[in-house]
């Protein structure tokens, strides 16, 4: 048995520890935010954060987590209540098709958790590993951008001003 | 014994302390080379400056004249050392903090002496020792290409150097114990290819910088140990040499593809500061790269991969059985790329009982692929291995070192692998 603690709540689950956490999400616990992209690491839509750290969850084994706290997309707000990192991806229109969006948003919120000040470098070298095949990346910045002057801070050296 | 007589020995020790530090200084002391105005870019001539292009990156001298974030050869990058940090400086031609004030001379002196043009010794990280031997007319070409690059006015940050070696004098004495430039003689029974390749590969490509295990004073050790694996940023250089721990032989072709390519599907891809290295050489002149695989090829002729290729072990069930929790991790985390018949191995990728890392006598670069992944160093686009260093804490990542060696590897077994993985991360910061 595996205690998962995924969104502030504790799950048991009798499940392979092999199996990567992602498949746990989508199969067994129905929270369909993180997405199967490439299944190997390369795409970055199935970003969640452990620990405050985003990871790739199609490579990472559930008996890994150990203690960890998983948070998805779902834990950043919800549809009625969005959170600022979604607040943000919405003003800004940041999704075309949406696929790597989840991954995106987690992305966003692991580097606004260890720094609401980021610099434009720092930015765009945490979303680096997330791809986006419809070209959104300009607005997907921008919306980072707005989340970080939402929690309080701001990229010290923006491309672009949060107008 | 009378007070005259211990006084008359004071001051003869006195008088020898004074000659000891008259004769040190005499054999420090450089004097500064006046300053030039900084030469006109347009009076170079342009076949000169291409053939300093092609010299300057089979030295690979951005790595280290390059910060993270910085523009090229505008310096920044550090240099860790157990002695501190030295900041690879710039040399631009800003006439202020670059080299736009260097006469020729100046340069020349530099590359062949290591000294700057103000007269200050310079640290060994940058491998004059190397450069004593380049030719006058490529330290021309290397001249005229440098000068003729945009001018960046940066300072690097301030070297971090243990007292007293911010001292810079005392490097006289490390050059008086360490520096001893042997002249590059021409093997006539060796080809053409093979003498090119020396002659770059042991004078700007300075191979043996990072592939050479280093003394006390971090001299690089020479003869019979020359070659025989080093350490570069956090990462290991196996033994290029007789002791190459590559399980399939390193043929000429083989070692040209991977420079060319960063990498080489019988071995592995170019990781760590030899990334930098594939991608210089990727952009060097095809004769030239060719010449130093031939070179190389040859210093790894008597390697146990030139006389065998055997089927390489797979012993999965005692892997498993031995290393339970590195097993399964290896299933969810690795399997889905590294197993026969997996997406990546179709894709052309080095078969993981082929990758040299797990053969080498210690286990840190496999270490350091699991925690940073790898990143094709030559064309940023194609498949890359994504970094594990935030997914898995370091009993875990010790876990799947351990039963991939038991699985795949030939060397002798690693110890204490979770210790290394911590000091990986540190190291790697």
């Amino acid at each position: 048995m595996i205690d998962l603690t995924i969104n502030g709540a504790t799950t048991r689950l009798d499940i392979d520890p092999a199996t990567p956490l992602l498949y746990v999400l989508r199969d067994e616990l129905g929270l369909h935010a993180a997405k199967f992209g490439c299944g190997l690491g390369q795409c970055g839509a199935c970003t969640v954060l452990v620990d405050d750290q985003p990871v790739f969850s199609c490579v990472l084994p559930i008996g890994a987590i150990g203690t960890r706290k998983v948070t998805t997309v779902e834990g950043l707000g919800t549809a009625a209540k969005p959170g600022d990192v979604q607040r943000a991806f919405l003003h800004e229109k940041a999704a075309q098709c949406g696929y790597c969006i989840p991954g995106m948003m987690a992305r966003a919120e692991g580097l606004l958790r260890k720094t609401v000040t980021p610099t434009e470098d720092e930015l765009r070298t945490a979303m680096a590993p997330s791809l986006c095949r419809c070209g959104t990346h300009m607005r997907i910045l921008r919306a980072v951008r707005r989340a970080a002057v939402m929690r309080g801070g701001g990229v010290v050296d923006a491309a672009e001003p949060v107008t | 014994m009378n007070r005259s007589g211990i006084t008359r020995k004071l001051v003869w020790a006195a008088v020898a302390l004074c000659v000891c530090v008259l004769i040190f200084a005499i054999l420090a002391y450089r004097p500064a080379i006046a300053t030039v105005t900084r030469p006109d870019p347009r009076l170079f001539d342009s076949a000169l400056v291409v053939r300093g292009a092609n010299l300057a990156r089979l030295g690979n001298c951005v790595s280290c004249h390059q910060s993270a974030s910085g523009r090229p050869y505008a310096g920044g990058y550090p240099v860790k050392t157990p002695f501190g940090t030295i900041y690879g400086s710039n040399i631009t031609p800003d006439p202020a903090t670059g080299i736009g004030a260097w006469s020729p001379t100046a340069f020349r002196r530099a590359m062949r002496e290591g000294v700057g043009r103000d007269g200050s010794h310079l640290y060994p990280a940058f491998p004059y020792t190397h450069y004593a031997n380049v030719t006058e007319s490529d330290l021309g070409a290397l001249y005229a290409f440098l000068m003729t690059r945009p001018a960046v006015r940066s300072v690097p940050p301030a070297n971090t150097m243990i007292p007293p070696l911010g001292f810079r004098p005392l490097l006289a004495g490390w050059k008086l114990l360490f520096f001893r430039p042997q002249p590059i003689t021409p093997d006539a029974s060796q080809s053409a290819d093979w003498n090119r390749g020396r002659y770059i590969g042991e004078t700007l490509a300075h191979c043996t910088a990072c592939h050479s295990p280093r003394g006390l004073f971090q001299q690089e050790k020479r003869g019979a140990q020359a070659y025989d694996g080093g350490w570069s940023g956090g990462w290991y250089a196996p033994p290029i040499n007789a002791h190459s721990p590559a399980v399939r032989a390193w043929a000429v072709e083989r070692l040209d593809a991977y420079f060319r390519t960063g990498l080489s599907t019988a071995h592995a891809a170019a990781a760590g500061p030899m990334g930098s290295v594939t991608y210089n050489l990727a952009r060097a002149a095809p004769k030239d790269v060719h010449a130093l695989a031939t070179y190389y090829a040859w210093q790894m002729r008597d390697a146990p991969a030139a006389r065998l290729g055997p089927p390489l072990p797979d012993r999965q069930a005692l892997a498993s059985q031995r290393y339970p929790d590195g097993a399964r991790l290896y299933e969810g985390a690795c399997a889905v790329c590294h197993e026969p018949g997996a997406a990546m191995m179709v894709a052309g990728r080095p078969a993981l009982p082929l990758g040299t890392p797990l053969h080498e006598d210690n286990p840190r670069d496999t270490i350091q692929i699991v925690l940073k992944g790898l990143h094709p160093p030559v064309s940023p686009r194609g498949p890359y291995m994504p970094a594990f260093a935030d997914a898995l804490d370091d009993r875990q990542v010790a876990e799947i070192v351990a039963y991939l060696q038991m699985r795949h590897g030939t060397g002798p077994v690693w110890k204490d692998l979770e210790k290394d993985v911590a000091k990986a991360r540190k190291e790697g910061e």
